[in-house]
Order: C-alpha cells, then sequence, then structure tokens
C-alpha cells in the first residue's frame, strides 16, 4: 500500500551566524493511512524540524537542502510537497493536512473568540457562510467533548484551561478533515490526567475519522498507548524505527534502550532504578563524524567513529549502530 | 465596562481641575502689570486701576480664583483683552485650522508610518527594512521648519500644486481652507511618521514570532490575512498609544508649523496673546489643549479595551 506521507533523505539546514547548521541529516520515514507513527527524541532532536518541514512551516532562515517529501492527496494526486507551487500547498494546509502545537496557551490568537478562530478553517477551505460555519463549529467542539459547546464558542482562549484549549486545537485541526494529523508534543504541556484525557480523544477521533497521525513526543511512555509504529531520533537522523511490538521487546539502539529506562513503567521491577542517559546531546555545529550518540554510549568503541545508515535488524524494524542490541536484550 | 468608563471620566475631571488650578497660577506668576502693559506707556496710573477693576485684579486672588473655576465649569473661560470677545469664542474660530492641521497630519503619518512599519517587520533584515529604519530616522531629525521652506519652493511656488501659506482669503470655502492645510500637513505627517513607524516595526516584529501566526499559517490562508488579520490586531495597542500620543502632541505642537504657514490656528493665537499678555486667551488655550490631550489617552485607554477583551476594565 502507498503510504499518505513519505518523507525521503531530507536534510534541513539553518543559516545562522555562523554559517549553516544542519538540522536534519537524511531523515527518511513513512506513514501509512490510518495509522499513527510516532516520532521520539531527546529535545533538541530534530523532531518539530521534521513536521514543520513537512507542514511547509518553517522558519525563514530555513534551508531544504535535498530530500523530498510526497503526500497522497485526496484526488488519488501523490504530491511532491517540497516541488509544488506554494498555492497548491497552501490549499493543502489546514484541508488535507494539519496540526497542533505543544503549548495550547500561546498556540491560539487571543484577539479572537475560539470559534471564529475554527470556523476560520471553513471560510478558508470551504466557503461556508457564518451561520453554517457556526453549526460546524459547535458539532466540532461536541465531537472534541468540550461542554456546553455552543457557548463555549463564543469565548476567547484566555477564558479556558490548558486542557480545553488543546481540545479546541484538535477541533482546528480537525475540521476540514484532513488526512493527515502532525501532533507535535501535544501532551507535553498538560497535567497527567489531562495528558491521558488528550491522548484518549486522539485515539477515537482517530477511530471515527481515519486520518493518520504523525505523533511528535520525548516520551516512550506514551508511545506504546497510541502509536503503531516508532522512528527514534537522535540529533537530526532518524537511529531506529519499526512497529511499537518488535520494536518495544527487542530495541536495537542503545539510545533507545536509554530513553526506555528513562522513563517510569508500571511492570518495571522492584528495585529497578531509572536510568537517564548521561551526558547532552551535541550540538548541531560540532557533531562527531560516526554515531552521533557514540559520545554518550557506553558500548562505543573506535567502530563508531565510521558512518553508520539505518539497515535492517529484528522483524520488521531498522536499526542505525555499529553494535545493535538485538539478540542480547531478546534474551536478556 | 461601564464601571470603568465612569472611573475613568471621574479622573478625567480631577486631571482637569488641577489643569484649571495650574492655568491659573501660572497666568498670574508672569511679571508685569496686564493692565497697564495693555495701555501702553502713555497711560496714567488711574487709567490701569479702572482697567484693572474692570478685569477683576483687584479682589483677593483667591475670589479670583473661585469666579475662574465657576466660570470654567460653565464654559465660560472669561473676555480676552485684546479681542474683546469671550474666549471660548475667540478659541472656537482658531480651532478649525489647528484640529484639522492635526488630523490631516495624524492620517499621513499614519499612511505613510504603517505599511512601511508592517512591511518592513515582515521582511526583517531586508535591504528594505533597513532602508526603511534609515529612512524613519532622517525624517525624525530633519527639522520640519526645513522640510516645510523646502515643500513650500518645490511643491508650491514651483509646481503650484498647493498653496504656500495662509488659509485662504476671508471668503474661502471650507474645501479651499482645506487645500490650503494639506502642504503643513504633509510636512508634519513626515517628521511625526518615524515614531509611529518604529513602534509599527518592533511592535509587529514581536508579534509574529508568537506561535499563534504559525497557528495561522498552518490553517492555510494567505500571507495578507495572517499579517493584516492575525498579527496587525495584536500588535495594534502600542500602535494605537504611539498614534494617540503623537495626536495630543500635534495640537499642542501646533505652534512652529503655523507660523511657518502663516495659519490663523490656536497655535499662532497663543504666541500673539503671549505677546498681548491677553491672559484670559493664554489660560483658555492651555485649558482646551491640556484638556484635548487627557482626553486623547482617555480615548486610547478605551480604544485598548475594544482591542483587546484581557484589559482589565
Ligand atoms: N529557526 C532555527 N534557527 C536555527 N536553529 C534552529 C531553528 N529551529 C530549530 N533549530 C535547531 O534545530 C534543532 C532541532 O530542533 P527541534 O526540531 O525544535 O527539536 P525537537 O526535537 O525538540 O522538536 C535544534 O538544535 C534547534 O536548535
Ligand atoms: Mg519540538
Amino acid at each position: 500500500m502507498t503510504p499518505l506521507l513519505g518523507v525521503e533523505n531530507l536534510r534541513v539546514g539553518f543559516k545562522g551566524h555562523g554559517g549553516t547548521v544542519t538540522a536534519l541529516r537524511d531523515v527518511s520515514f513513512q506513514v501509512a493511512p490510518g495509522k499513527t507513527l510516532a516520532l521520539v527524541g531527546e529535545s533538541g532532536s530534530g523532531k518539530s524540524v521534521s513536521s514543520l518541514a513537512i507542514m511547509g512551516l518553517l522558519a525563514s532562515n530555513a534551508r531544504i537542502l535535498g530530500g523530498r517529501i510526497r503526500f497522497a492527496a485526496r484526488d488519488g494526486r501523490l504530491i511532491d510537497l517540497l516541488g509544488v507551487d506554494a498555492r497548491l500547498r497552501r490549499s493543502l494546509r489546514g484541508a488535507e493536512m494539519a496540526m497542533i502545537f505543544q503549548e495550547p496557551m500561546s498556540s491560539l490568537n487571543p484577539l479572537f473568540t475560539v470559534g471564529d478562530q475554527i470556523g476560520e478553517m471553513l471560510l478558508l477551505h470551504e466557503g461556508l457562510d457564518a451561520a453554517a460555519r457556526r453549526r460546524r463549529v459547535i458539532e466540532m467542539l461536541e465531537l472534541v467533548e468540550i461542554p456546553a459547546a455552543a457557548t463555549r464558542l463564543d469565548q476567547y482562549p484566555h477564558e479556558m484551561s490548558g486542557g480545553m484549549r488543546q481540545r479546541v486545537m484538535i477541533a482546528l485541526a480537525l475540521i476540514c478533515r484532513p488526512r493527515l494529523l502532525i501532533a507535535d508534543e501535544p501532551t507535553t504541556a498538560l497535567d497527567v490526567t489531562v495528558q491521558a484525557q488528550i491522548l484518549d480523544l486522539m485515539r477515537r477521533l482517530q477511530a471515527e475519522m481515519g486520518m493518520s497521525i504523525l505523533f511528535i513526543t520525548h516520551d516512550l511512555g506514551v508511545v506504546a498507548e497510541i502509536a503503531d509504529s516508532v522512528a527514534v531520533m537522535y540529533a537530526g537522523a532518524i537511529v531506529e524505527a519499526g512497529d511499537v511490538g518488535p520494536l518495544f521487546d527487542a530495541p536495537g539502539h542503545h539510545y533507545t534502550r536509554g530513553l526506555m529506562a528513562s522513563i517510569p513503567r508500571p511492570d518495571r521491577a522492584p528495585g529497578d532504578m531509572l536510568v537517564p542517559i548521561p551526558g547532552v546531546v551535541p550540538p548541531l555545529s560540532a557533531l562527531p563524524p560516526g554515531c552521533a550518540f557514540a559520545p554518550r554510549c557506553g558500548r562505543a568503541d573506535a567502530a563508531c567513529e565510521a558512518p553508520v545508515a539505518l539497515r535492517a535488524a529484528g522483524p520488521g524494524t531498522q536499526v542505525a549502530c555499529h553494535h545493535p542490541l538485538v539478540a542480547e536484550v531478546a534474551h536478556g | 465596562m461601564w464601571r470603568y468608563v465612569l472611573k475613568r471620566l471621574v479622573g478625567l475631571v480631577v486631571v482637569v481641575f488641577f489643569v484649571l488650578t495650574i492655568a491659573f497660577v501660572i497666568v498670574r506668576l508672569a511679571p508685569g502689570d496686564p493692565a497697564a502693559l495693555l495701555l501702553g506707556p502713555d497711560a496714567t496710573a488711574a487709567d490701569a486701576a479702572s482697567l484693572r477693576e474692570r478685569l477683576g485684579l483687584e479682589r483677593p486672588i483667591f475670589l479670583q480664583y473661585l469666579a475662574f473655576l465657576g466660570g470654567a465649569v460653565t464654559g465660560d473661560l472669561g473676555q480676552s483683552i485684546f479681542f474683546n470677545q469671550p474666549v471660548t469664542q475667540v478659541l472656537a474660530q482658531r480651532a478649525e485650522p489647528t484640529v484639522f492641521l492635526a488630523l490631516f497630519s495624524l492620517l499621513f503619518a499614519v499612511m505613510i508610518a504603517a505599511p512601511i512599519g508592517i512591511y518592513a517587520a515582515y521582511r526583517r533584515g531586508s535591504f528594505l527594512d533597513q532602508g526603511a529604519v534609515s529612512l524613519a530616522m532622517l525624517a525624525a531629525s530633519v527639522p520640519s521648519f526645513w522640510t516645510g521652506l523646502l515643500f513650500q519652493r518645490y511643491l508650491a511656488t514651483d509646481l503650484g500644486w498647493f498653496p504656500s501659506s495662509g488659509y485662504g482669503g476671508p471668503d474661502a470655502g471650507f474645501l479651499e481652507r482645506m487645500r490650503h492645510l494639506m502642504l503643513p500637513s504633509l510636512v508634519l505627517g513626515i517628521v511625526n511618521s518615524a515614531l509611529i513607524l518604529r513602534f509599527t516595526r518592533a511592535s509587529m516584529l514581536d508579534v509574529l514570532g508568537e506561535d499563534y501566526i504559525r497557528t495561522a499559517r498552518s490553517k492555510g490562508m494567505g500571507e495578507a490575512r495572517v499579517i493584516l488579520r492575525h498579527a496587525l490586531k495584536n500588535a495594534a495597542i502600542p500602535i494605537v498609544t504611539v498614534v494617540g500620543l503623537t495626536f495630543a502632541l500635534l495640537v499642542s505642537g501646533a505652534v512652529v508649523t503655523e507660523r511657518v504657514f502663516n495659519l490663523p490656528g490656536m497655535g499662532n493665537l497663543v504666541v500673539n496673546s503671549v505677546l498681548r499678555r491677553d491672559y484670559p486667551v493664554i489660560q483658555g488655550t492651555l485649558i482646551v489643549v491640556a484638556t484635548l490631550y487627557v482626553a486623547i489617552n482617555l480615548a486610547v485607554d478605551l480604544l485598548y479595551a475594544v482591542i483587546d477583551r484581557r484589559v482589565k476594565y
């Protein structure tokens, strides 16, 4: 089956005072129709840059240095997002691919009512009149389980809690029934209980509306709850990818295992400690020549100074590591 | 909202009361006997005394103050010594050029500053942005009398597009009078556009970096809608503030322009009244201009509340 979204060898750089730094190094992943891909990695690994590149919303100092992004539009065409004219790209944005952001507090315009902001999508893409927009917005607010939708839509964002605003953002993103929803850390800024509610809601809406989700998070803990497959990013590259089951059972990359060891899990054996990964992500301007994770990796040796690409590892998984874990962990 | 408006109106009344008091005191601190000055060097002491009597200058200062306050509240700012007319009437006759000059100047300033400021912020760091910022500095640093003389020479004398000075003859119609205001308005507009441009640019720059601008773009709208609907409204409060202040300064700063362009407005009136020691007129002008200033500030504050519902009343 052709994927809904295919990112191939995407390279993105940022122009700065000291020249251009490369933030994405040959990133490739696919999102299947109706499925959820989780993009996981520590802060600064390039998750947001990837999603903004797909949406065409990169900062003005960003440069696409190479690669392709292909999107299967509703009318059946396979569109090369980096090659099409701005007009077509804009007509897809919001209508066929939509995005929700990490900060529900600042992602909504403070000076317009939420109804106005959600309804604007219908104005832009469907040309509905005010009365029809209002009806559809109320319907959508009910779908995202906002109580008293008919009065809530006349409120301003500051009159709502963070969880409510994120529901509004979801309503806004989904009102034109996009084929792809990009959710960039949608629950990171929320309380734990609200987080669970929002994840629940997204799962239910996906079941009802059938859209694909690119779910971005730094928290492996939520991945198992929502995703079908995972891509793990480190310093601008994908270091491991695969279906959730196999990858969680037998992570192949030392970074993935580090991430897994650093999340609290209910099935953790008593006395089993949370182990944070030592060190920090290296700055993009000073990446080591070979494996970017090597300086923080317990298993690294001279071989790790050679470049390493993703290659098939376990069943349906790929890993970019000179000394993958697969065999050890499968029995350990 | 209405409670807030009421509260602010009470505040306005208090401020105006202080303005009245200060106007009363300042004028009386000035050296010299107005009666003697009015009558000239040949007048006798008896003449001066009778004039002082007629002007109420012989009464105790406190009674003068009470009479003055009572008059001001009922719209009576006294009698002009020179014109022998009520001060309010003298001011009303001179208000038209001053007020319209300020309005047109503001209009020119905003028309120049807003589009350039918005575009400069949008294309931050570009050649146009840097050019606009330099131009704004130039506009602010060239004295307005110089720009005025330059425009008179080229736009009025050489090209004949506008009258070079004056306010038309006594029988000039409204449009003809307004035509006489175009050149001075342009001069004042250019000078005052600099500040508005810088505020617009800075305020837009702040807003354009906000998350909700990215959200707006993610909805698939064109850049014009992003800038003019989603960004500009958020950038409006600082811009409205500086526009309001500029208007107030334009009214109070009309003196120079009115002299250069020989306009019979309040600026010219106040200068002449100082020369003539026409106390009541000086006082009246001070009161009217200061009250206008306070009222404009109030209007700006009320506009905030209209633009941004989060502003607490
Ligand atoms: N506009 C920009 N200019 C320069 N560098 C940027 C810009 N945006 C992101 N970056 C850099 O790109 C890298 C990846 O950032 P990002 O994708 O936001 O990380 P995250 O995985 O936390 O979402 C970071 O090192 C960040 O500093
Ligand atoms: Mg991010």
